[in-house]
C-alpha cells in the first residue's frame, strides 16, 4: 500500500513510507489477519466480556506476533519497529487484543528470555511463541501497585524448594494462563519465579465488573504454600530491576499501539463527520468540527512519529527508559485526547458499541494507568530533568 | 523431489480503481494499490502443498516492473525458496505471446523444472492463455484449469473444472498447470516467514540476459492494440419498489415486463 502520499488520511505524515521493507510486510499481515478475524468479533467480546484466549494464541502463534521481537526459541527475531508496528495496527482493532500480545510477549516471554535459565526458556518459550502455551505476569498486589517495592507475596526456602504465599491483583491472562511469572520478596530481595498454574494452591479468579478493556481477561492470583523445585526461580536476578526491564518492553509497546486506537478513532470521526448531514450539511463542513478533525490528525501523527522515533532508538540499543515514558506519557495522553474529541464528533453514536470509539475511550482508561500511571511517568521524566527523584 | 516454478504477476488491487493510460492504453500502475493477484497467491500455496508433502523446491518466477519485488516478496514470505525477477522497460506494454516468450525463457534458466504453476487468468488482463501459449512454447503438457491437483511421482493428475463440467487430466512430468480460485485457500505470510524472506535469493533479469529479441516484446511489437477504451458508464439508479402489501406481484410484474421470467 503506497502511504506516502501527503493528506493519505491513514498516515498523514507518511509516517510509515519509514518502514522497512519486512516491518511494512509485517504490517499488512497484522492488518490482513486483524481485519478478517478480530474486528468483525471485538465488539461482541468487549460487550460480553468474554475472550476465545485459546483460540486466539494459536492464530497469533501461527502469524508470529508472540515474542515476535526475541530470538531464537521459535521467535520471528523481527526488529523493535516491526514489534510496535503489529502492536498499533492490534490496538487499532482494541488495546485488549494488544495487551494480549503484550502480556504473553513482552513480560511473560521476554521475562523468560531475559532472565531464564536455558533450560526454562527450551521448556517454556516455543510453546508460548507458537500460541500453544499462555503466560501471565504477576507484579501488582492488592496493596502494592505504583509501589511494587511494598509487596509482600513472599517465597521462602524450604530444603531446596521454594515456598509461595502471597496474592496477585489485575493480572492480564491470570484465568488462562499455562504458566505464571511471579515475583515475590526473598531473603534475598525481589526475584522471579515461573509458576505452572497447575501447581497445588495456585488459584486464579476473574475479576469483574470491568468497564474498561473488557475485550481481556483479568484475574486475581492467590498463591498458597505453594511449592516449586530450586529451579523454579530466575537463577541471576534480584531486584525491582527484573520487572521493571520486563516493564519496559511492554511500555514500548504500549506507546506505539496507542497510535492504532486513536488512528481508528480519527477515522471514525472523518467518516461519520463526511457522511452526517445537520444544519443543511455535512458536519465535517462546519468550522468547529474541521478544527476538531485538524486537531486529531496532529496528534494522531505526532503519536505515531514519537513512536517511531522511539523504535529506532530501541533498534540502535540506546533507548533509555526516561525515553519510554516520555512515549508513554505523551502518546497515552494524545490518544486519550483523540478518543474524547472523535467522541463528541460522532453525538449519540459516540457511546454505542456499534462505533469503535466509546471502547477506545473506555480501553484508555486502563492503558493510562497500567504499565505505570501516567503520575508515575511525569515523576520518571521530572527525576530525568531534574535529577530529583519524587516518587516518596 | 518436484522441481516446481510458480508465475506470479503484481496486478493493481481489485479493491482500488483500476485505469488505462490515456496515452497509449495500457495499465496505469500509478493510479492504483499494487499487490500480488490473489489467484497467485492460490498457485504458491499449491506448489507450496506439493513441495510440503515431498520436499521439492519451487522458485517463484515473476515479469513486472521493478515494484513488483512486493509481490515477490509476499510469495517468498509465504514459504518459496528462490526468484527469478524479469524486469525491463521494453516489456512495457507486451502482449501474451511476447509474455509467454519472456516466461518460457525465464523457465528455461531453472535447472531440470518438474511442474509449472500458474493462476488460469489475471485479475487485470484476464486473457487467460498465457499458460496455454507456455505449454506449448516448453513443449510441455498443459493441465489447466484445475481445481484439485495431485502429483504422484512422475505424473501429475488435475480435476479441471469448467462451464461444461467436470474432466479429469492426467500428464507424465514437466508439465504445466494452471489453477482456479477454487483449488486453496492461501496461507498467511508469517512473521519468520517475512523475516526468511528477505534472506533469499532473487535473480534479477533484463530481456538481453534472457537471450529474447527486443524486437518481439513490447507494445511496438505487440499482436494486437487498444485503439479505444472508454469508462464503464455509471450506474444508473435502480427501479424502488415499495411494498404495500403486494410486493411479491410487483416484482414478478416487472420481471415479466422484462421478459425474465
Ligand atoms: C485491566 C488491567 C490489567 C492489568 N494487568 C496487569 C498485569 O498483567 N500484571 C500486573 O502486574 N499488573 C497489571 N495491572 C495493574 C496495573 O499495573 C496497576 O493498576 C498500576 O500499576 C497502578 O497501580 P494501582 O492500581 O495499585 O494504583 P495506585 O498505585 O494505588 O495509584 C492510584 C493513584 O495514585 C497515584 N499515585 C501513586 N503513587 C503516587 C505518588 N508517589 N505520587 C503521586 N501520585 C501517586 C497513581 O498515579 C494513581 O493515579 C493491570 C491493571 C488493569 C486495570
Amino acid at each position: 500500500m503506497a502511504s506516502s502520499a501527503a493528506g493519505d488520511p491513514r498516515d498523514f505524515l507518511g509516517v510509515d513510507a519509514g518502514l522497512a521493507d519486512e516491518e511494512r510486510d509485517i504490517r499488512d499481515a497484522v492488518r490482513e489477519h486483524a481485519g478478517s478475524n478480530l474486528a468483525p468479533h471485538v465488539a461482541e467480546w468487549f460487550e460480553t466480556g468474554m475472550l476465545p484466549a485459546r483460540e486466539l494464541a494459536k492464530e497469533f502463534g501461527r502469524l508470529g506476533v508472540l515474542g515476535m521481537h526475541l530470538e531464537g526459541y521459535g521467535c520471528a527475531g523481527t526488529s523493535a519497529v516491526a514489534y510496535g508496528v503489529a502492536c498499533r495496527e492490534l490496538e487499532a482493532v482494541d488495546s485488549g487484543l494488544r495487551s494480549f500480545v503484550s502480556v504473553q510477549g513482552s513480560l511473560a516471554m521476554f521475562a523468560i528470555h531475559r532472565w531464564g535459565s536455558e533450560e526454562q526458556r527450551q521448556r517454556w518459550l516455543p510453546g508460548m511463541a507458537a500460541g500453544e502455551l499462555l503466560g501471565c505476569f504477576g507484579l501488582t498486589e492488592p496493596d502494592a501497585g505504583s509501589d511494587p517495592g511494598a509487596m509482600r507475596t513472599r517465597a521462602r526456602r524450604d530444603g531446596s524448594d521454594w515456598v509461595l504465599d502471597g496474592t496477585k491483583m489485575w493480572i492480564t491472562n491470570g484465568t488462562v494462563a499455562d504458566v505464571a511469572v511471579v515475583w515475590a520478596q526473598t531473603d534475598d530481595g525481589v526475584r522471579g519465579f515461573l509458576v505452572p498454574t497447575d501447581t497445588p494452591g495456585f488459584t486464579a479468579r476473574e475479576i469483574k465488573h470491568k468497564l474498561s478493556l473488557r475485550a481481556s481477561l483479568t484475574a486475581e492470583l492467590v498463591v498458597d504454600g505453594v511449592r516449586l523445585p530450586a529451579d523454579a526461580a530466575f537463577p541471576e536476578v534480584r531486584g525491582l530491576r527484573g520487572p521493571l526491564s520486563c516493564l519496559n518492553e511492554a511500555r514500548f509497546g504500549i506507546l506505539f499501539g496507542v497510535v492504532g486506537a486513536a488512528r481508528t478513532c480519527y477515522e471514525a470521526a472523518l467518516e461519520y463527520t463526511l457522511a452526517r448531514e445537520q444544519f443543511g450539511k455535512p458536519l465535517a463542513a462546519h468550522q468547529l468540527t474541521q478544527r476538531k478533525l485538524a486537531d486529531l490528525v496532529v496528534e494522531v501523527n505526532r503519536a505515531a512519529l514519537v513512536a517511531l522515533h522511539l523504535g529506532r532508538l530501541k533498534d540502535a540499543g540506546t533507548l533509555h527508559h526516561h525515553q519510554v515514558s516520555f512515549g508513554k506519557l505523551a502518546n497515552v495522553r494524545a490518544a486519550l485526547e483523540v478518543a474524547r474529541t472523535a467522541r463528541t464528533l460522532l453525538g449519540a453514536n459516540g457511546i454505542s458499541l456499534e462505533y469503535p470509539v466509546i471502547r477506545h475511550l473506555a480501553n484508555l482508561e486502563t492503558v493510562l494507568t497500567y504499565e505505570g500511571t501516567e503520575e508515575m511517568h511525569a515523576l520518571s521524566l521530572g527525576q530525568a530533568v531534574t535529577g530529583i527523584p519524587a516518587f516518596r | 523431489m518436484p522441481n516446481i516454478v510458480v508465475l506470479v504477476k503484481q496486478v493493481p488491487d481489485t479493491y482500488s480503481e483500476r485505469k488505462l493510460n490515456e496515452s497509449d492504453h495500457t495499465l496505469d500502475r500509478e493510479s492504483a494499490d499494487a499487490v500480488l493477484d490473489e489467484i497467485n497467491e492460490r498457485a504458491v500455496e499449491e506448489a507450496l502443498k506439493i513441495k510440503e508433502a515431498s520436499e521439492g523446491e519451487v522458485t517463484v518466477l515473476c515479469v513486472g516492473p521493478d515494484r513488483a519485488t512486493d509481490a515477490i516478496r509476499k510469495a517468498l514470505s509465504m514459504g518459496a525458496d528462490k526468484a527469478i525477477h524479469v524486469s525491463d522497460e521494453s516489456l512495457h506494454g507486451s502482449d501474451m505471446v511476447a509474455t509467454a516468450k519472456v516466461i518460457a525463457a525465464a523457465i528455461g534458466r531453472v535447472e531440470g523444472v518438474d511442474l509449472v504453476i500458474a493462476g488460469n487468468e489475471a485479475s487485470d488482463g484476464r486473457g487467460g492463455a498465457v499458460p496455454a501459449m507456455l505449454a506449448e512454447l516448453l513443449g510441455m503438457p498443459q493441465l489447466t484449469h484445475a481445481r484439485q491437483v495431485t502429483v504422484d511421482g512422475s505424473t501429475v493428475q488435475v480435476d479441471r473444472e469448467t462451464e461444461e463440467g467436470l474432466t479429469h487430466l492426467e500428464a507424465g512430468l514437466p508439465a504445466v498447470i494452471s489453477v482456479t480460485e477454487k483449488i486453496n485457500e492461501p496461507r498467511y505470510p508469517s512473521f519468520k516467514g517475512i523475516m526468511a524472506a528477505k534472506k533469499k535469493p532473487v535473480e534479477t533479469l533484463t530481456v538481453a540476459d534472457l537471450g529474447v529479441d527486443a524486437g518481439e516484446v513490447g507494445l511496438a511489437n505487440a499482436w494486437s492494440t487498444v485503439l479505444e477504451a472508454a469508462p464503464k458508464p455509471p450506474r444508473t439508479a435502480g427501479q424502488r419498489v415499495d411494498d404495500e402489501g403486494d410486493g411479491g406481484t410487483k416484482i414478478a410484474e416487472y420481471l415479466v415486463g422484462q421478459k425474465l421470467i
